[in-house]
């Protein structure tokens, strides 16, 4: 199964390496990792995580063992937000843009380049929006992906992802 | 204050009794501050030394070893030794000098990427990189490694910062949020345990390594008497309950008795303490102790249900767990289980053939008798280990010092250096193959010139015997670079005759010794064994004595890789 873990850490040199280390050393399936900070000394990852329970509590149990983890949350069985976001750069003649601009309106994306050849679309959403929208677009022709891995909240209130 | 000064000075602060280490450029400075200071440095003659030193002298006392390297090759050569004391989780301070600052990632004279290679053998390691960060980095680095489960922290300090001026004090606690190992047991789970303990019939008691490293063995002692249960231990776990016990079963696992692992797949319930269930223990994992439900006590969460399905995880520090779980225990018997266990022992002891040669094991036992059963035992790795784990009959706790989880030929001669160090008064004795021995050698000048009166006893079978015995049994005797003895004179195709042998074996043990200005013994036949051991355990200074075995002595019983561990092999005895 597929599992969101949320991750406070240390900001220290290394940190991601040894995250990335565990991951490769102990053979666990990686999809996704992200990485921002939070402030000076604490840094915020969201790791997304192939594997069966029985996998998955290894996992957090050794992250929990590094030093540097400060908080493993395995986020998966609660209500929380997940997001991701998406640069996608399309085969787009002039003759296109109609097609391709209703596309945009009904993704909610947005339009943040645009050439003779080729239009690049920003997208924000959970993953199955994100690639439902890539999906639509590969027929147009899709020249370049840049996508950032998931991160994700808790929610307070009793939403849907 | 300098830098390196502050090193002195943490030292110290730390009670660190004896530095084990190996100068060059970039820890020149810390050599200088430490000529001024009285802790006394002992002078390997390979960093390998060193650190597997520092880590004999861990085991030993149960304090934090400490080893210290110049960057570069300094750095390198003492991997195997981090990674030998992190697979057995014994606490390290590991101290390299790395290039100045302003040079790190230019590949500059003497740089290495030392945390970088070590950061999957380390508990946790440090790069130094702000002068003021240094005093509480050693706080740390000493704090992280004999907390929880222990495990070797390596601090990798820039010449820079050894030369810099450090403000900050040496503090004196240290608080990590970021690591805080529970040593508390959850009351709840013991009280499930012990309400499971009270229904078994058929209890064994599993002790391991972290028993070990958490004083416990008092504790151990009293569970197996109040619930009348015996007890087997892992290899890393010997000594920890006294083998002459009537509720002892020594050894379990692939070259465990015979009894133990009986037990153990017999057992309807297995309290398993301090231990993680390594494949060497468990053989065919899910053929493992099938009717019994498993307790099992651990420091470290991920040592739990990592191999094993367990009924009931109970996670803190031994000792503490240990002193919380047995007052809520019911005094039993367990008459009939403890008969069946009697009797396998009767039926299945450990056993050896007479035949005309030197017998490895009788070695050993003769060894034991001659301490009484009182010294700090080093092994080597292959069957010198194993014969040793099986005839020693280990009654004290850090009385047995090898290297489990690694199997790292050359540990025990400078393991048994450090604790030597660590123990000046007991009697240290390293039991070697003919292999691993010459695999640090050289420490015996260490060991001549600091006066440490360690006996060294080769088993010399002129091979590589675990090897061999390997190669015997599942590669139909095509043995393959396992003979110490070969030379260019030798037939291509080897009939194993010793008679058709080369005369002398290389190196002669006993000459070797006597250049390093030790003193050297030679065993050939039974009768000398008693008068030449007693001799070379009264004889002063540092003793080598060699023994010729037969190279065909095999270790048994053996459960072969990916059996259930009641099958065994039991060879010709
Ligand atoms: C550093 C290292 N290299 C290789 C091995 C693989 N190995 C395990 S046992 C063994 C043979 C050991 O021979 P020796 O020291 O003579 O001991 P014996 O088994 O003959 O008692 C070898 C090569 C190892 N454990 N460690």
């Amino acid at each position: 199964m597929r599992h969101i873990i949320n991750l406070e850490v240390e900001n220290s040199a290394g940190v991601l390496a040894r995250i990335a280390g565990l991951f490769s050393a102990r053979g666990f399936n990686i999809e996704s990792l992200s990485v921002g900070k939070m402030d000076s000394d604490t840094a915020h990852m969201t790791l997304v995580v192939r594997g069966d329970d029985w996998i998955i509590e290894q996992v957090n149990k050794q992250l929990n063992k590094l030093v540097d983890v400060i908080h493993v949350s395995d986020v998966t069985e609660t209500h929380y937000v997940g997001r991701e976001l998406v640069l996608v750069k399309v085969y787009c003649p002039p003759s296109k843009r109609p097609d391709i601009s209703q596309l945009v309106n009904i993704f909610r994306a947005k339009v943040v380049d645009i050439s003779n050849r080729s239009m690049t679309l920003e997208l924000t959403g959970s993953e199955p929006k994100i690639n439902a929208f890539l999906d639509t677009l590969q027929p147009f022709g899709v020249q370049a992906i840049a996508r950032t891995g998931a991160i994700a909240m808790v929610r307070d209130s009793n939403g849907k992802n | 204050m300098k830098g390196a000064q502050l090193i002195i000075e943490a030292l110290k602060a730390e009670g660190v009794k004896a530095l084990f280490g190996y100068p060059g450029g970039t820890v020149i400075d810390i050599f200088d501050r430490l000529k001024e200071s009285d802790i006394p440095f002992y002078l390997t003659r390979h960093e390998q030394g060193a650190v597997h030193a520092a880590d004999g002298f861990a085991r030993a006392s149960g304090k934090v070893g400490v080893c210290l390297a110049t960057s570069g090759p300094g750095a390198t050569n003492v991997v195997t030794g981090i990674a030998t004391a992190h697979m057995d989780s014994i606490p390290l301070v590991v101290l390299t000098g790395q290039v100045a600052t302003h040079l790190i990632g230019n590949d500059a004279f003497q740089e290495v990427d030392i945390c970088g290679i070590t950061r999957s053998i380390t508990k946790h390691n440090f790069m130094v990189k702000d002068p003021e960060d240094l005093p509480r980095t050693l706080k740390a680095a000493f704090y992280i490694a004999r907390s929880g489960r222990p495990g070797p922290v390596l601090v990798d300090i820039p010449k820079d910062i050894q030369q810099a001026e450090v403000m900050a004090p040496y503090p004196e606690q240290i608080e990590l949020r970021s690591y805080r190992p529970t040593l508390k047991g959850n009351i709840q789970q013991l009280k499930k345990a012990a309400r499971l303990i009270e229904k078994s019939r058929k209890p064994v008691i599993f002790a391991g390594g972290g028993v070990v490293s958490s004083n416990a063995q008092e504790e151990i002692r009293q569970l197996s008497s109040i619930i009348d249960a015996p007890v087997t231990t892992s290899l890393m776990g010997l000594g920890v309950f006294p083998e002459q016990h009537s509720h002892a079963l020594k050894m379990l696992g692939m070259h465990g008795t015979e009894y133990a692992n009986y037990a153990v797949q017999e057992a309807d319930l297995l309290i398993a303490v301090g231990v993680r269930f390594d494949d060497r223990v468990t053989g065919k994992v899910d053929k493992f102790a099938p009717a019994a439900q498993i307790i099992h006590i651990d420091v470290d969460p991920t040592s739990i249900r990592k191999n094993v399905q367990v009924t009931i995880p109970v996670v803190g520090d031994i000792k503490t767990v240990l002193r919380d779980l047995n007052p809520l225990l019911k005094p039993r018997k367990n008459p009939e289980w403890l008969q069946q266990t009697q009797n396998w022992k009767q039926q299945h002891p450990l056993r050896y053939s007479q035949s005309g040669k030197v017998q490895p094991q009788y070695i050993i036992e003769r060894l034991a008798d001659l301490t009484r059963h009182d010294a700090i035992i080093c092994t080597e790795v292959g069957q010198n280990q194993m014969w040793t784990a099986q005839f020693f009959n280990f009654r004290h706790s850090r009385s047995f010092l090898t290297s489990g989880g690694l199997g790292t030929m050359g540990y025990g001669f400078p393991a048994a250096i450090g604790a030597q160090v660590a123990c000046p008064d007991k009697l240290v004795i390293d039991i070697a193959g003919d292999g691993s021995i010459q695999m640090n050698i050289q420490e015996l000048a260490t060991a001549v010139l600091h006066n440490l009166p360690i006996k060294v006893i080769i088993l010399n079978n002129h091979s590589l015997g675990m090897v061999r015995q390997w190669q015997s049994i599942f590669y139909d005797r095509r043995f393959s670079q396992i003979c110490l003895n070969r030379r260019t004179t030798c037939p291509p195709d080897c009939d194993q005759n010793p008679d058709h042998c080369p005369p002398a074996y290389v190196p002669n043990f006993v000459k070797l010794a006597e250049a390093y200005g030790a003193s050297g013994f030679f065993i050939d036949h039974n009768d000398q064994v008693n008068d030449v051991l007693e001799t070379a355990i009264a004889t002063p200074g540092p003793v080598l004595v060699e023994v010729a075995i037969d190279k065909e002595e095999n270790v048994y019983p053996m459960v072969p890789t990916g059996a259930p561990i009641h099958q065994m092999l039991r060879g010709m005895a």
